[in-house]
């Protein structure tokens, strides 16, 4: 297998043009590299290489407590990083076997289904983009930023959230916050709705994406596909469903699926979850008003930190506070593999944990990963313009790619 | 919520493979088991063409190296039967001079980058793996970083002795 394109031979027989699309290609929106033998605009074969930003996730986590390790989820899918924080708070909760009360998992759903539009967001706007059409991501963007500020008015972070902590939440949504996301609940559907009017019958875009990488729900499955794309093509597969966390089993909510698993197909499911997001939202802060106000973490002294002020005039919470920065705190030896939905597909965490301070060895399955190897081969035999545009309806993320 | 429980699993495998996979455990109710590198390929195919079962879903492989141990490296695959919705971890350990073990990408094509990766990571040789190169480290890198060797941190730092802590 080649690696090194530029050096290919340039033998006057040679039929096929080397491209290096990547690793900074505009049109990719991220770094990715591909080197694409075309034979005038169509490929004939592709071979991805990835790796440009790895930042070792992996070896890092292992050598920082298991608080600590909440940031670099931020940085994998960054366009959801709220999610990544969760799931992450979840396993470590399955882990040492803590219940968090229904009103911190309803607040978490709510942060997670907002994580997820704003992911959806993106990746329909950029797909807009990268067919030619600039409106329709300009309308989202705007959108996108209400959700930064309700995420801002939580944890003070827009991008890298570091949101919640292990137990439920480092503190509780003020008025403002629910404010923002009632406002949110009531402004976005008419732009969503305008979005859609703009693209779902829009023959431009029909044409330009319709039967563009179509995939068969066998070809997926083989791939070990999971989220909006494997639903595009048919199977209703859905951690929040097949393994319900954070009590998305209280939520009446559909599963969107396509049918042929082409591009249009994933702008369809990804645009039906959004709406179904909004109804989970709106489900939510109707469950929240029923629970007892202000309870925003398990009662876990051991493993959530207590308040400064407390820290500084009494004894125990001093003690625990010691304990808990210091990783004094015995954790079960053992390991634990939770998965979540991520805005790509089931993000998974596998935990071994040795009752150090820090996890023995902490593996992330990242659907951007897995779900991108079928990029390469699925291009063989297609034009170069929509190879660009079924990677932007992959939406494959470049942080949580390389990990 | 399984359409079929952890404990038919565990009878049918105990029926079809006896004594060459380990006694299940179950932590936090995900089957676990371990077999060795002869018969990894045979479970693996059981499981996902066995008409029941149904583990049609590779979600992960990954790997682990515990140096104490004589069997030092392991691989752990993460299967799924998404009809029935159970999950399940297989478990192999190798010898950590020259971990070998036979490829999953004839069973699924997604294992092609996840056994780069635990190679990449670990230099598990995946036999008869169609391009088993390095995929996110550098290509000149000589060493496999994720094994317990390799620190992170300047060993050198005295701040972060584990006498300092109690242990």
């Amino acid at each position: 297998m080649m690696n090194h394109p530029i050096f290919t031979d340039n033998d006057p027989q040679k039929e096929t043009i080397t491209l290096n699309l990547g690793p900074t290609h505009p049109a990719t929106h991220g770094v990715f590299q591909n080197i694409l033998e075309m034979d005038g605009e169509r490929i004939v074969s592709g071979v991805s290489t990835i790796g440009y930003i790895h930042r070792a996730f992996e070896k890092i986590a292992e050598h920082r407590p298991f608080y600590q390790i909440t940031p670099l989820t931020d940085r994998m899918n960054y366009c959801s990083s709220p999610i990544n924080n969760m799931g992450w708070h979840m396993t470590v909760e399955k882990l040492l076997g803590i219940e968090t009360p229904k009103r911190v998992d309803y607040l978490r759903v709510i942060v997670m289904e907002l994580a997820r539009i704003s992911d959806h967001l993106i990746c329909n706007g950029i797909l807009g983009v990268d067919t030619g059409a600039f409106t329709g991501f300009l309308y989202l963007m705007e959108e996108r930023e209400h959700i930064y500020e309700i995420y801002e008015e939580i944890c003070g972070a827009r991008l890298t959230t570091n949101i919640g902590r292990i137990g439920g939440f480092e503190r509780d949504f003020n008025d403002i916050a629910f404010a923002k996301i009632k406002n949110f609940l009531i402004k976005f559907p008419p732009i969503l709705k305008e979005f859609e009017v703009l693209f779902n019958r829009n023959r431009i875009f029909i044409e330009r994406t319709s039967g563009v990488a179509p995939v068969d729900p066998e070809t997926a499955l083989n791939y070990s596909w999971s989220g909006p794309i494997l639903r595009a093509t048919g199977v209703d597969y859905d951690v929040r469903v097949n393994e319900p966390y954070s009590s998305y089993q209280d939520f009446d909510f559909d599963i969107p699926v396509g049918t042929s698993g082409d591009v249009y197909d994933r702008y369809i499911v990804r645009n039906e979850e959004m709406w179904q997001s909004l109804r989970i939202i709106e489900q939510a802060l109707q469950k929240i008003e029923k629970e007892p106000k202000g309870v925003f973490h398990a009662n876990v002294p051991e493993f959530y930190l207590p308040p400064k002020e407390e820290v500084y005039n009494n004894m125990e919470a001093l003690i625990y506070h010691f304990k808990i920065v210091m990783g004094e705190i015995d954790t079960p030896k053992t390991e634990v593999y939770h998965a979540v939905e991520g805005g790509n597909g089931e993000l998974g965490f596998y935990l071994v944990n040795d009752g150090g301070r820090s996890p023995y060895r902490l593996h992330f399955r990242r659907p951007s990963f897995i779900n991108y190897q079928m990029y390469a081969p699925m291009s063989a035999g297609m034009l170069l313009s929509d190879a660009i545009i079924n990677m932007s309806s992959l939406n494959v993320i470049a942080g949580e790619l390389d990990a | 919520m399984g359409k079929i429980s952890n404990q038919q699993v565990i009878q049918s495998l105990t029926l079809k493979f006896g004594d060459r996979i380990s006694v299940p455990t179950e932590p936090f109710g995900l089957l676990t088991l371990e077999t060795s590198v002869d018969h990894i390929s045979e479970v693996l195919r059981f499981f996902k063409e066995d008409k029941e079962l149904k583990f049609n879903y590779l979600t992960d492989i990954t790997g682990i190296h515990f140096p104490e141990q004589e069997f030092s490296i392991g691989v752990i695959y993460h299967l799924h039967s998404l009809s029935n919705n159970v999950r399940v971890r297989i478990k192999v350990f190798l010898d950590g001079k020259a971990p070998h073990i036979p490829t999953a990408t004839s069973l699924w094509e997604g294992a092609n980058w996840m056994e780069r990766e635990t190679f990449d990571f670990f230099g598990i040789i995946f036999d008869g793996h169609p391009n088993l190169i390095r995929i996110l480290n550098v290509d000149d890198m000589t060493v496999f970083p994720m094994r317990r060797e390799h620190p992170l941190e300047d060993p050198n730092r005295v701040d972060k002795k584990d006498y300092f802590f109690g242990r």
